[in-house]
């Protein structure tokens, strides 16, 4: 331990605790704004400088480590001085067009500048030029970048895919894609975490919101919209709600209140997937040698995309079903069009998801196979459907809740749990556990696949009426790539696995709201486990508008119709 | 009014000049990467600060080209800008009235002709084509080896850990803290609070006080067979390497001992025999095989040996010397340096008792010879030089040592013959010469007009370079140009397959840490080629940096025994800095594995 004095008061933190840390635990508050707990310790904004007796310098409290002795003030008039004029600094180069800006309410620098007190800027304003191509599913404001360096830091550390960088010297230096690559020929997952994990509103996912109400108003078009597991578990967070208020039926009612035809549930379809994907993993798994093993999960498109840029070798071992978000577009345009006695043209389907990569697959023309238009419209973010919500100026918190409309709205709890990391393994083998012994197991039994790895996986070996099934789940593309690696270099084996792009999972989101600091995939993805425990029926066999949809529709899992509408070549997916 | 009065200069003026001292210190220790464009800016508006403004060429040419390369790192020039840029950085050079116009201009032109690429990927890109480097001293490092890694642990008072660290990358520490020219302190970023922190004495001191540090383990064996030619750093530092990596090496040495240049090239006194021979014994206990008196061109040929082994690097180094090609030089009492350092090398030293000494060149080897001459008895060391004394590639440190110790340095004299008396020299003939045109950056000389100079003398001592013999290789149809053989960047040779080759024979005469650059080099790459990755993983933690920032504070600089003392004999010179000197070292150190660009990247690498 190390005995210190902030501000007067005496302290003792352990060992290699920083001055920001030491602060933090006696309730000592040191603004920030680049820091990231131990993802992005780099001390460039100069913002929480404090001073320490005996340096002739100011310190950065992020970055210092506390030692014996030290006396540290943190808001003596100099380290406000220094804060205030850096914050300036920033600011004079920062695009300051608050009002029209995504993050306007949510922005550190906004908030920052304002418990600085700051009125003015006494610099003179130089403003990058903005030149991204906004049509990319990721959009990036070089206008409103304070190179924190995050983006940088989360793309390589978490993501393992290092898109970003650091290129130039002095004032002419900026944040570019890696090499100055053109960015869709980087490599990017389009996973979002770098717009999440971004303080101000330089990185953002393109704003499809107004094409949202085009659909709406248009009256040819009937729109139907799916919503993501994972979107209930943070929808309330735009709208600063508690968690009373942002129920699942609540959130329902909200959309509805958009205006659009038909509030849907992505529940329904990930049921469907779990019929899908497992009958396919039962057929590779009792057929040895037949098909490549081990088989890798494929709803997540971030995963995919990683899967087909960095392991192209790998793309035979990704499932052939397509994702809940895609397998429900082809249901809506087919099987729904026929109930509603419609043409499938008319039928405009958006989909409410806590991904940024979900609008990009939905553009992608292989997995669109119902033939008429796309088969997802359009997406739209979580943070999307917020601002959409507050632009109704409804008062949402007094709307009575609603239910999903049916037949496409029911769900159950192991479709629930897709949205966070080890959840479509678990459902899956909720599933297969009942096709291979024709019982239904515990639906709870397969809970050690639940939580979040922060480096490396979950793996388990399961025994299923005399057959051994060898299970991972990785969450985070960097422990995708750890756990591939150690595939490669044949020091485990897996028969099944499941990976989503984003750390925790759907629930951490890159297209999830953002509370910067914060990492919520945990607290969210629980959000869903209490979700699942608290439903009636917790199997996706036990669906009973799926198990409509195959009797009067799909046939059976793996069928002729199945595979022309719920499965696609990856092979022929190419990016 | 005074029609005449003295100016003492005020403050602002006094303030001016150490503006000046500041701008030159920061020069000296650019960050490596930093971009050429941006340097070329700031330099141009240097120069404009200094125009009176008369003349249009300086007043707005100098201008409108720091706007132009402005417009450049803004990425809003085109193509046909640079040949504007060209054009008239030409016209001012050509047109300017003073050098503060046509010099600026003319760099700038170098500039654009030299940073072409830059400029393209600027103007096609909208990008800087250069990677900013985070530490400079290990980047100045041919070894990079982790310098403010092993300098917080000699802090910290972890002195056989800092060995370890330093082995990493170097596996001559001990050699290398008595005498590395230690281009990693150019470098130094403290330059710009002071002066470069003392980073060679600071490793002398580790490995005085770490004891016996032995090294790591090897790697399970692979059954790979290596054969290593020339024992000297660059081939026993591949040999540790590849020992480490679980290869079998053989090092094949032509002389009676191992260490190559570090024997028979440096003199005892600064580098003592004990020193080496425990060095190498660290790096031959790794379980590489040492064979001396084996000389590849004529016990074995190179093809036989390729047949032997899975592969073979060769690291003959430079020992052929060159000759003065003047009148007598066959003359008995001629020699080299190589051959009088050579011998001394091997306890075979001449004596010169009596004897008035000349000695022949302006660079490290020649006040080398100079004052081991002065060791063994002369009675007069004469070092001259056809140059001036600020054109010897000598250090100045080594030009003063010789001038302490009583050897005259005479400059501006070219050697014309060697008269001789019944077979043996009586003098060297001199040519006065006078300095001329900077020609390649090298002051350039010519015959003054002034009679020749006789300097009566018993031996003449020519240290005027050494190149590579390798007609052996050659034969066997190497590649060699200009003497040196060819290699590509993995330092593999083409047309051999598994035949890989660096140091002084492929680089020509170069330093002790360029030499283990290329051994470590090797290494990498022959385990590569044998069909491996093996890592090396380190296993040291660093301190962290500390907090405290050290005011500006003079450089502890190394001390010497009196010159009267060690001129007459062959012990160590150098006297290392004391434990508080260390420790006030160690504090100058400012941390860029830390502080700075590190925190983001760049920062501490644990393997190659």
């Amino acid at each position: 331990m190390v005995s210190l004095t902030i501000n007067h008061q005496s302290l003792q933190v352990p060992e290699g605790t920083t001055i920001l840390e030491a602060a933090k635990s006696a309730g000592i508050v040191i603004p920030t704004l680049c820091y990231l707990k131990e993802l992005n310790e780099v001390a460039a904004c100069r913002v929480c400088m404090v001073e320490i007796e005996g340096s002739n310098r100011l310190m950065p409290a992020c970055d210092t480590v506390a030692q014996e002795g030290m006396v540290v003030f943190t808001n003596s008039r100099r380290a406000r001085e220094a804060r205030k004029i850096n914050t300036q600094l920033l600011l004079s180069r920062h695009d300051c067009q608050c009002p029209t800006c995504v993050r306007s309410g949510n922005c550190s620098l906004q908030d920052l500048a304002h418990d600085l007190n700051i009125i003015e800027v006494p610099f003179e304003k130089q403003i990058p030029k903005n030149t991204w191509n906004m049509d990319h599913p990721l959009n990036r404001y070089a206008s409103k970048c304070i190179r924190c360096l995050r983006c940088i830091n989360v793309c390589e550390k978490v993501q393992s895919l290092g898109v970003w960088a650091l290129n130039g010297t002095g004032e002419y230096n900026k944040i570019e894609v890696k090499d100055g690559a053109d960015f869709s020929a980087a490599h990017c997952a389009l996973c979002g975490q770098c717009i999440t994990h971004c303080p101000v509103g330089a990185l953002v996912e393109r704003d499809d919101t107004q094409q949202l109400l085009d659909a709406i108003d248009d009256p040819d078009k009937i729109t139907v919209m799916q919503v993501a597991p994972a979107v209930r578990a943070a929808w309330g967070d735009t709208l600063g709600f508690t968690k009373e208020q942002a129920t699942v039926k609540r959130m329902v009612a909200a959309f509805r209140a958009l205006g659009v035809d038909y509030v849907f549930d992505t529940n329904f379809s990930a049921d469907l997937t779990i019929m899908e994907e497992g009958s396919e993993f039962i057929e590779r798994m009792t057929h040895p040698g037949e098909y490549p093993m081990p088989m890798f999960t494929s709803c997540c498109p971030g995963w995919v995309r990683f899967a087909k840029l960095e392991y192209p070798e790998l793309v035979p071992h990704l499932s052939t079903a397509k994702s809940p978000q895609q397998m429900f577009g082809a249901v809506a345009k087919t099987y729904y069009a026929q109930l509603l006695g419609v043409d499938p043209e008319r039928i405009f389907c958006v989909s409410v998801m806590p991904c940024t990569a979900k609008k990009y697959e939905c553009s992608v023309p292989e997995v669109n196979d119902a033939g008429a238009g796309r088969d997802v419209d359009m997406v739209l973010t979580t943070r999307e459907i917020g601002r959409l919500l507050r632009s109704v100026h409804v008062d949402i918190a007094s709307l009575p809740e609603e239910e999903f409309d049916q037949p496409l709205g029911i769900g159950t709890g192991a479709a629930v749990i897709f949205g966070a990391t080890g959840g479509v393994m678990e459902a899956a083998l909720r599933s297969a556990y009942y096709l291979i012994t024709g019982k239904n197991p515990d639906a709870d039994a397969f809970q050690a696949v639940r939580g979040q790895e922060v480096k490396g996986w979950k793996a388990k070996t399961l025994e299923i009426n005399g057959i051994t099934v060898r299970i991972a789940v990785a969450s985070g593309l960097g422990n995708a790539r750890r756990l591939i690696e150690a595939l490669k270099r044949g020091e485990v084996q897996y028969d099944f696995i499941e990976i989503m792009a984003c750390p925790g999972g759907c629930a951490g989101g890159g297209g999830q709201p953002i509370q910067d600091g914060c990492e919520l995939a945990g607290e969210r993805g629980e959000k869903l486990y209490v979700l699942d425990k608290e439903l009636p029926l917790r199997f996706s066999h036990e669906n009973p508008a799926v198990l409509k949809l195959y009797e009067d529709f799909m046939e059976k899992p793996l069928s002729h119709k199945a595979h022309q509408l719920l499965h696609t070549d990856q092979t022929k997916w190419r990016l | 009014m005074n029609r005449l009065s003295m100016d003492h200069g005020n403050h602002a003026q006094k303030t001016v000049e150490s503006f000046y001292q500041a701008m030159g210190k920061r020069l000296t220790a650019v960050p490596e990467g930093n971009c050429p464009l941006n340097l070329s800016l700031a330099f141009l508006r240097l120069c404009l600060s200094q125009s009176c403004g008369k003349c249009v060429p300086c007043r707005v040419g100098l201008d409108r080209l720091a706007k132009m390369v402005e417009s450049t790192l803004e990425g809003k020039a085109e193509l046909k800008d640079l040949a504007i840029m060209e054009k008239t950085a030409q016209a001012i050079w050509d047109s300017a009235d003073c050098a503060i116009g046509f010099e600026a201009a003319g760099v700038l032109l170098e500039g654009l002709r030299a940073f072409k690429d830059d400029f393209l990927s600027h103007i096609e890109n909208h990008r800087c084509s250069m990677d900013f480097k985070a530490i400079p001293c290990q980047e100045g490092c041919p070894a990079h080896v982790d310098i403010p890694g092993y300098i917080a642990l000699v802090k910290a008072g972890r002195y056989a850990d800092a060995v370890r660290l330093i082995r990493e990358d170097n596996p001559f520490p001990e050699v290398c803290g008595l005498i590395c020219e230690h281009p990693c302190e150019e470098k130094c970023r403290r330059h710009m609070v002071d002066d470069a922190v003392n980073i060679r004495a600071l490793k002398r001191f580790a490995v005085e006080h770490a004891g016996e540090v032995p090294p790591p383990p090897s790697a399970p064996a692979t059954g790979k067979k290596v054969a290593i030619v020339g024992a000297g750093p660059s081939g026993l530092t591949a040999a540790y390497y590849l020992s480490l990596m679980g290869h079998a090496v053989t090092v094949f040495e032509r002389r009676r001992k191992a260490g190559g240049m570090l024997r028979y090239g440096i003199p005892t006194y600064r580098l003592p025999d004990d020193s080496l021979d425990r060095e190498i014994g660290v790096i031959l206990s790794t379980g590489a095989v040492l064979k001396t008196g084996v000389e590849i061109g004529k016990d074995i040929t190179i093809q036989q040996l390729r047949e032997t082994y899975d592969s073979v690097y060769i690291s003959i180094g430079a020992h052929a010397d060159n000759k003065l090609g003047i009148e007598g030089e066959e003359t008995e009492g001629v020699l080299s340096a190589i051959q009088l350092l050579g011998d001394a090398g091997e306890g075979q030293a001449p004596d010169f008792t009596g004897k008035n000494v000349v000695i022949v060149g302006g660079g490290n080897v020649a006040m080398d010879a100079s004052r081991t001459a002065r060791r063994l008895g002369s009675k007069q060391v004469t070092c001259v030089y056809r140059r001036r004394m600020q054109d010897m590639t000598a250090l100045p440190e080594e030009i003063e040592g010789a001038a302490a110790e009583g050897c005259e340095i005479r400059t501006l004299l070219a050697p014309v013959r060697i008269e001789q008396e019944n077979g043996k020299v009586r003098a060297i003939i001199l040519q006065p010469q006078q300095v001329g045109l900077i020609e390649k950056g090298r002051t350039s000389v010519k015959n003054a007009n002034l009679p020749e100079v006789r300097i009566p003398c018993d031996v003449v001592v020519a240290a005027i370079g050494q190149k590579v013999d390798a007609r052996h290789f050659e034969e066997f149809g190497y590649p060699v140009k200009r003497g040196l053989i060819q290699t590509g960047d993995d330092l593999s040779v083409q047309g051999q397959e598994g035949v890989f080759s660096g140091g002084d024979d492929v680089t020509g005469p170069a330093t002790v840490i360029r030499a283990i650059q290329a051994g470590k080099v090797a290494a990498v790459n022959i385990d590569k080629y044998l069909g491996f990755h093996t890592e090396l993983p380190s296993e040291i933690d660093i301190p962290p940096a500390s907090w405290m920032f050290m005011p500006a504070c003079g450089r502890a600089n190394t001390t010497l025994r009196p010159a009267e003392e060690c001129k007459n004999d062959f012990e160590m010179m150098e006297i290392g800095l004391t434990w508080e000197e260390a420790q006030q070292e160690c504090s100058r150190c400012l941390r860029c594995d830390h502080y700075g660009y590190s925190s983001f990247r760049g920062g501490r690498k644990d393997l190659w």
